[in-house]
């Protein structure tokens, strides 16, 4: 029996459980959220992932019901929230800073939601217990935040959130406080209790990495829009802008006039040098300015020029950042642009084949390289 | 680190020999056996046994205990009222005079606060007495706890009482859960300057006491113009003895707790 | 409405009896000495409307403050207390700041303890603080005792009752008030930048002026509003320790108040006290602002 696929955003039947139907937000004269319009399924892990000031945190205050929507609507399950003050809404947060309350043990704090319900003292006890144990807390449960270490607060915080299993979770940063070692492995914690759970989330952060670690789909936001909302593999592979190619991973932007060309395009990025081609069919006049995205990993270097490549270039290499297991050259090629390409380190550093000021062949196959509009 | 220096352990050792000395002086004579009180003639505690029994310190003592006790505790209530609604209010008419009205008593001469609320008193027809001590003391304290509690609210995490809201507290129940708990220490320390300032003060409560009530700084007032008394050496030595206490008990106290959570926050990290 | 009921309580509570008070000093300070028991003439009757308004303020005269001008009393005592004031804040800087830069300086261990024994007079009575004065200055008092049997005097110096008294009882008050902002501009000082300013060539006199003083600005300034402001208005430690010479203007709203039983007169005094004070005060807030927003 194979998995089936979960992608109910490509499914027309599915229905969203939070619905933006036009939403803008604006602080005076400052719009922090401009006309958005997107849904959000259930079960998803969905990513809102942007520089700071983007408007992801506006985002997800007005899920939580910290601030209203100056224009627009927003539906959970299909029903307007507007109305619903944050403490009756079936929504939990995580809060950046965790907001622990510091005058409460750990028990206390996973409880103290629940104790809003008016549930009885033994259906507390049993809830904290298993939140308890889904984030491995039972032994510090007596405990105060300031006593246990920065990651055990973070899981405190997250079974706080869970406690009174909402339809909805939201993550601020949730990671953002923890080392780099810490993340990564707190990112798989995340996913699993996310499965475990069925809750749905949606996480704002700014780290691109932790986004495409944890998320089913990734909302790349730029000045209170999303430019582009999809699964992080498409996200890498196929950005529709260059702020997204650029935003998501290391990547070379060349800028040049397209030209019609069988299935793709070719791209003329300097005065006397053969044209980029690239096989992406989107929709460009003659002569328009288009972008070529490519990713310095696609870009293979060599001495002689390859066989069988369309898109093979000369250039002189600039400069080597060696990073260990991979080296990253910078080549500058026709128009003094500069393309980046990388090579794993195979071998060791002593036996590098290329080195400073030597002239190289660059070449990438026709799907490699990623054609946009703007 | 810094290491203490001839200059500086100097200039420490007269400052504080400065500050302490008239006290200790104060204290050592309040033992005197003599009724001249410049002439030491041996030790006895035999003011002490004299101020006990006089019966008008002891009621000037209760009155302004009663006092201190009510005026510093309504001033709590309103001077952390006010405190929310200097930090957490936002605009509204009249926010100008309202943080006005707030600061101004910090720093108006006692003369005026006493004089302008007398004037009030008699021109509303209000009898003097520990009622209007009470009103004038709440006055011009509130104002002390609005400046003591409203420092602790501008650097209290605001997400604290999203959290609670987000868990399904009303905001009243985030107040009274969260907020408040946490911001109890500088309302405790907003009482006690509340109480303090009450207890110490003679202006004010000369121009609103009436006759029939003398509070202590009142009745120690009119015994020391005519001179420095034995009965109230003693009086200020349990005075004195009764704040050192408190006030070295709560600095040992904190300072214990700043070092338990900082061990246990050391604690916490290495086991991370 | 929760967020009405919070600002209403406490603004009216002040209103009633912090704003409308003063209406009634600076009313009845325009009004006539004639009573000193009230009503005052004039009373103001709303029932009388615009007309009766008007008939109001047509009795109001400034009489009382002429008569602050005529009497040189007046004008001696809001002098002398300026001079007072003046002096004895720059007598609390010199005494305040070698002992907050000897806090700062402290070692590590001892700054809580020394922080509180700053405090600790500050929560003991004001009254008994100057009253333990009295016995040391007095003229068969300890210092003069001291003084006679170490054989530096012959005579008995008369200091209790004297200016110098005064000068005394203020800079021991209010001492915390000027050690505490300074310790805590010293004590935030990085100290390495002494080491920059002696590494590049100063001494560590012309280090100290160059540097630490400048840094330490914002607690000198502040230390001595925190003292001046209150010392003008003082009533308590002229009354015990200055003696009859010793002219102040709290002092006088005092007994013109509670012996000469002058109402208006006590109150033109207060009218003009807060006018003086308006000037230091509204310095010091723009001071404590621009540090705020300096830190912020």
């Amino acid at each position: 029996m194979g998995q089936t696929v979960f992608e109910p955003w490509n499914d027309p039947d599915a229905k969203p459980l939070i619905q933006f139907k036009g939403v803008t937000k604006r602080f005076g004269d400052f719009t922090a959220i401009d006309n958005q319009t997107f849904d959000i399924y259930e079960r998803e892990f969905f990513a809102l992932l942007g520089p700071s000031g983007c408007g992801k945190t506006t985002m997800m205050r007005m899920l939580a019901g910290f601030e209203a929507p100056t224009e627009g609507t927003i539906l959970l399950g299909g029903q307007d929230i507007a109305p619903i003050p944050p403490n009756k809404r079936a929504v939990n947060m995580m809060f950046q800073s965790y907001a622990l309350f510091p005058h409460l043990s750990v028990w206390d704090n996973i409880a103290f939601g629940l104790k809003r319900d008016r549930m009885s003292k033994d259906a507390i006890a049993a809830r904290v217990e298993e939140m308890l144990k889904l984030t491995r807390l039972t032994q510090f449960a007596r405990r105060k935040p300031h006593q246990i270490s920065g990651g055990q607060r973070q899981r405190v915080a997250l079974a706080r959130s869970l406690a009174k299993a909402p339809k909805l979770l939201l993550l601020d940063e949730p990671l953002g406080a923890l080392d780099a070692k810490l993340r990564q492995a707190t990112q798989f914690e995340l996913m699993d209790i996310q499965e475990k759970t069925g809750t749905t989330f949606v996480i704002v952060t700014h780290d691109q990495e932790e986004a495409m670690t944890v998320a089913s789909r990734v909302a790349v936001m730029d000045n209170g829009r999303i430019v582009q909302a999809d699964t992080p593999a498409r996200i890498y592979e196929n950005p529709t802008t260059t702020y997204v190619a650029d935003f998501i991973g290391d990547v070379t932007i060349v800028t040049g006039r397209a030209t019609r060309s069988g299935e793709g395009y070719e791209v003329r990025y300097a005065e006397g040098a053969a044209p980029i081609y690239s096989a992406f069919d989107i929709d460009l006049a003659e002569g328009d300015t288009c972008h070529i995205a490519l990713r310095p990993e696609k870009v293979a270097i060599s001495a002689e020029r390859p066989e069988g490549r369309r898109n093979a270039v000369q250039g002189k290499i600039i400069d080597i950042a060696y990073l260990g297991n991979l080296s990253t050259y910078h080549v500058e090629i026709a128009g003094g642009r500069m393309v980046k390409a990388q090579t794993a380190n195979t071998r060791r550093l002593s036996r590098r084949d290329f080195t400073w000021e030597d002239t190289v062949w660059l070449s990438w196959t026709d799907t490699a390289a990623v054609l946009l509009r703007e | 680190m810094r290491r203490l220096t001839w200059f500086n352990a100097t200039s420490l050792t007269l400052g504080f020999a400065f500050l302490y000395l008239p006290m200790l002086i104060l204290i050592i004579y309040s033992f005197n056996e003599s009724k001249l009180v410049t002439v030491w003639a041996g030790f006895s505690t035999k003011w002490y046994g004299e101020l006990l029994r006089d019966e008008a310190f002891i009621d000037a003592a209760l009155v302004t205990l009663r006092v201190a006790v009510v005026s510093s505790t309504i001033a709590t209530v309103l001077g952390t009222m006010a405190a929310l609604v200097l930090v957490r209010a936002g605009r509204f008419p009249g926010r100008t005079l309202f943080s006005g009205m707030i600061y101004a008593p910090l720093v108006m001469p006692e003369v005026i606060t006493g004089l302008s609320l007398l004037l009030l008193f008699i021109g509303i027809g209000l009898d003097r007495g520990i009622l209007t001590i009470i009103l004038a003391h709440t006055t011009f304290s509130m104002a002390f706890v609005a400046v003591v509690v409203s420092s602790r609210l501008m650097t209290f995490d605001r997400s604290l009482e999203e959290a609670a809201l987000d868990l399904g507290c009303s905001p009243f129940d985030a107040f009274r859960l969260v907020t408040l708990p946490i911001i109890a220490p500088a309302v405790i320390s907003g009482w006690l300057l509340a109480f303090t300032l009450s207890l110490d003060d003679l202006v004010i409560a000369s121009f609103t006491a009436g006759p029939s009530a003398t509070t202590l700084p009142i009745k120690i007032w009119s015994s020391i113009r005519l001179g420095v008394s034995p009965e109230i050496n003693a009086l200020s030595t349990i005075m004195i003895a009764i704040v050192a206490v408190g006030v070295i008990t709560a600095s040992l106290v904190t300072k214990r707790a700043s070092l338990r959570q900082q061990a246990e926050e050391r604690a916490a990290a290495q086991q991370a | 409405m929760r967020r009405l009921a919070l600002i209403a309580l406490p603004y009216a509570w002040l209103l009633a009896l912090f704003l409308v008070p003063f209406g009634i000093v600076l009313k009845i300070s325009l009004s006539d000495i004639a009573l000193a028991i009230p009503p005052y003439t004039p009373t103001l009757d709303f029932s009388g409307g615009w007309a009766g308004l008007k008939s109001f303020v047509s009795q109001l005269d400034f009489e009382n403050f002429v008569f602050l001008t005529t009497d040189d009393l007046y004008w001696k005592a809001y002098l002398s207390s300026l001079q007072i004031a003046v002096i004895a804040t720059f007598l609390t800087l010199l005494v305040g700041y070698p002992i907050a830069y000897g806090m700062a300086n402290a070692p590590d261990h001892w700054r809580a303890t020394l922080m509180m024994l700053v405090i600790l007079p500050f929560w003991t009575s004001f009254l008994i603080r100057v009253y333990s004065w009295m016995g040391i200055l007095s003229t068969e008092g300890y210092l003069n005792q001291l003084l006679l049997w170490a054989g530096l005097i012959s005579e008995p110096l008369t200091i209790l009752n004297t200016p110098v008294a005064v000068y005394i009882g203020i800079v021991y008050t209010y001492l915390p008030f000027m050690i505490l902002p300074i310790y805590s501009a010293l004590e935030r000082m990085d100290g390495s930048l002494l080491e920059a300013a002696e590494d590049l060539g100063c001494s560590r006199l012309t280090a100290f002026w160059l540097v630490t003083v400048p840094l330490s600005k914002n607690g000198i300034v502040a230390g001595c509003f925190l003292v001046f402001i209150p010392t003008i208005g003082e009533f308590v430690i002229p009354s015990l320790l200055g003696g009859s010479q010793t002219l102040m203007i709290g002092k006088v709203l005092w007994e013109e108040f509670f012996n000469n039983r002058d109402w208006p007169v006590a109150s033109a005094v207060a009218v003009v006290l807060l006018l003086i004070l308006i000037v230091p005060i509204i310095l010091f807030q723009r001071n404590q602002q621009k540090q705020q927003e300096a830190e912020g």
